[in-house]
C-alpha cells in the first residue's frame, strides 16, 4: 500500500515560500486548481513567479498582490478573451513578465522535466519574442545543416499545482474530460507537486472510472493530494461541471474598481473552501 | 451584387478560398466567419481538409456554428499537446486575427505600447510566432481601418515577409502568408518585394474605400476584381447547414 498523501489546501500553502516559481496546470479558464489558488491568495505569500497557460489563476493572484512575475503565452477567460485582472496588473506596470509562444512554453516545461537546459525550436525566429526576452539565446545545429534555432530554456518549477477529476490517496490522478492539457508535464517540471481533485477514490476504482488513458498522473509525479469538490470552480472541470459563466462574469466585473474587488474578495476569496462551495450558489 | 447576398457571406467565401488547394492538412480558422468559411471549403471544393470542433476533437461532418455538438462525427482526438505536434510538422493552415498588421504581414495580437508597461494589454503572443514560422498563416480582419492596417506594428507576434527575408531562405522556408481577408476585400503579398497587394474588393466597396481605410501604401493593380459571390449551392451550405443562426452577420453587418 503506497503512502497516504492526502492533505489540505493550507498544508499545500505551508510548502510554498516567498519568491518561489509556481506552475499551475489547466488551460485558460479550464480545470484550474482554484481552491489551491484561493488558498495562496489568502496567505501571506508574496513575490511569486507564476508559470501558466493563464486564466483566472493568474488574474486572481495578481489582484491579491501575490505576483512578482508571470511567465505566459496568454491569460484568458476563454469566453471573455482578456483576463481583466491580469490586464490591469500589466497596464499598471507592477508585474514583470516573460512572454512566450504557447508551443515554446511546452518546450520549456519539457526541458525542465527532462533535466536539460534547453530545447531547440524554430519558434520565435523572426518575431519580437527575442527582442522582448533578452535572456533568450539561439544555438546552431552541430550537424551539416548548421541551422540556427531558438534555445528555449527549461522552465523549472519549485511547485506545481494541478486539478484532476479523480485521484487516489497515493497520488495517482485521473482526468475525465476531453483534454489532459499539460498537467503531467507541470508536475514533471517541478520539485514539489500538489494535485487537488473532485473526489478521492479507492485505487481499485480508478481503472473502472474511465479508460486507462485517462490515468495521466501517476504517483511518481505527486507529493500531495487535496480532495476539493468544486475545486476548479468557476473554471470548467468536465464532465463533473462546465464553466460557471455567470460567476465568471461577476469575477471579471469585479476588476472594474477597488470597491467591487474588495466585495468580491470578502465574499469569495477570504473564506474557506467549504464556505466558498456554499457561497458560490 | 445580388440583392440578398450579404457582405458577411462574401467574406465567408473569401475565407473559404484561402484554403483552396490545401489538401489533407489541418485547416484552423479562428473567428466566426473564418470558421464558417473553412467548413464551407471542406463541404465544397476542399473535401480532404481536417478540422476541429474548436476544442480537442477532430470532427468529420459540417457541424453548425454555435451548435451543441450533439450531432458531431468525431474522427480523431487532437488535444492541445497534439496540436503543437501538428504545428511543428507543418501540416496546418491557420487563419488568425490581427489587432495590427503592416504591409509585410507582420501581425500584433500582444499589446499596444511598450512591452514592460503596455498601454493596452491584448491577447499575448499566443501561438503566432510558432504558427508563422512553421506553416501557412492567413489573417482575418472584420473591422478594416487605419488602426488595424498600420505603418508599423507595436510588436511583431506573427512574422511578416520582411522579417522572414532577413532570416534567410533556410530558416524561413516554411513561412507563408497566403492571404489577408477583411470586411472590405482580399489581399495577398504577390508583389516583387512581398508587400501587401489588393487582390479583390468585396461588392459594394471601392478601391478608394480600401485605400482610405489602410494606414500604409497598398499595391493596387490596374484592374481590381470584385471578390466572388457564393454560388447557389454555397449559399445553401452557409445559410441552411453551417450557419443557420446567422452568426456571420453579428461579425460583419450586412
Amino acid at each position: 500500500m503506497a503512502r497516504d498523501k492526502r492533505m489540505s489546501e493550507d498544508d499545500v500553502v505551508a510548502e510554498i515560500d516567498d519568491g518561489m516559481v509556481v506552475g499551475i496546470g489547466g488551460w485558460g479558464s479550464r480545470r484550474k486548481p482554484m481552491s489551491l489558488v484561493r488558498a495562496i491568495a489568502r496567505s501571506s505569500l508574496r513575490d511569486l513567479t507564476i508559470v501558466s497557460y493563464g486564466g483566472p489563476d493568474v488574474g486572481l493572484l495578481c489582484a491579491t498582490g501575490k505576483v512578482a512575475k508571470v511567465v505566459f503565452a496568454f491569460v484568458s477567460l476563454d469566453s471573455i478573451p482578456l483576463e481583466p485582472h491580469f490586464r490591469a496588473a500589466r497596464e499598471s506596470g507592477r508585474i514583470k513578465t516573460m512572454e512566450l509562444d504557447e508551443g515554446m512554453f511546452l518546450l520549456g516545461l519539457t526541458a525542465a522535466a527532462q533535466r536539460v537546459p534547453f530545447l531547440p525550436t524554430r519558434v520565435g525566429l523572426g518575431s519580437d519574442l527575442l527582442a522582448i526576452n533578452p535572456s533568450l539565446r539561439t544555438v546552431f545545429s552541430p550537424y551539416e545543416d548548421a541551422e540556427e534555432f531558438v534555445a528555449m530554456p527549461a522552465l523549472s518549477l519549485d511547485v506545481a499545482l494541478v486539478h484532476m477529476n479523480r485521484a487516489d490517496a497515493g497520488g495517482n490522478g485521473q482526468y475525465l474530460g476531453v483534454d489532459p492539457y499539460f498537467d503531467d508535464l507541470f508536475c514533471m517540471a517541478a520539485e514539489k507537486r500538489f494535485m487537488s481533485c473532485e473526489r478521492i477514490v479507492g485505487t481499485e476504482e480508478l481503472a473502472s472510472g474511465g479508460c486507462v488513458h485517462s490515468l495521466r498522473i501517476n504517483r511518481l509525479m505527486t507529493d500531495g493530494v487535496v480532495e476539493a469538490p468544486w475545486g476548479a470552480h468557476f473554471t470548467s472541470c468536465l464532465p463533473d461541471y462546465d464553466r460557471d459563466e455567470a460567476f465568471q462574469k461577476e469575477y471579471a466585473a469585479a476588476a472594474a474598481d477597488a470597491d467591487k474587488w474588495a466585495a468580491f474578495r470578502a465574499r469569495y476569496v477570504d473564506i474557506t473552501h467549504d464556505d466558498y462551495v456554499a457561497a458560490r450558489a | 451584387m445580388s440583392i440578398d447576398i450579404t457582405r458577411a457571406e462574401v467574406c465567408v467565401v473569401a475565407c473559404a478560398e484561402a484554403f483552396r488547394g490545401d489538401g489533407e492538412i489541418l485547416a484552423n480558422p479562428i473567428g466566426t466567419i473564418p470558421m464558417i468559411g473553412g467548413r464551407l471549403a471542406r463541404e465544397s471544393f476542399e473535401p480532404d481538409l481536417v478540422m476541429t470542433d474548436g476544442e480537442a476533437l477532430l470532427v468529420a461532418n459540417p457541424m453548425a456554428v454555435a451548435a451543441d455538438g450533439a450531432d458531431r462525427v468525431v474522427e480523431s482526438w487532437n488535444p492541445y499537446r497534439a496540436m503543437f505536434d501538428v504545428v511543428w510538422s507543418g501540416r496546418r493552415h491557420v487563419m488568425m486575427g490581427a489587432s495590427q498588421i503592416d504591409r509585410y504581414g507582420n501581425q500584433n495580437i500582444a499589446f499596444v505600447g511598450g512591452w514592460d508597461r503596455p498601454k493596452v494589454q491584448l491577447l499575448g503572443f499566443r501561438g503566432a510566432p510558432g504558427n508563422t514560422i512553421n506553416h501557412a498563416t492567413s489573417y482575418w480582419v472584420p473591422n478594416h481601418s487605419p488602426r488595424v492596417f498600420v505603418e508599423r506594428v507595436d510588436v511583431v507576434t506573427g512574422v511578416g515577409y520582411d522579417r522572414a527575408a532577413k532570416l534567410g531562405a533556410q530558416a524561413a522556408r516554411f513561412h507563408r502568408i497566403p492571404c489577408v481577408v477583411s470586411n472590405l476585400g482580399v489581399f495577398d503579398f504577390e508583389t516583387p518585394n512581398q508587400t501587401m497587394r489588393l487582390r479583390s474588393v468585396h461588392p459594394g466597396v471601392t478601391v478608394d474605400d480600401v485605400i482610405a481605410a489602410t494606414g500604409f501604401e497598398l499595391t493596387i493593380p490596374e484592374d481590381v476584381a470584385d471578390s466572388r459571390l457564393p454560388t447557389p449551392e454555397e449559399l445553401h451550405l452557409i445559410r441552411d447547414v453551417i450557419d443557420p443562426t446567422d452568426a456571420r452577420s453579428r461579425e460583419v453587418a450586412a
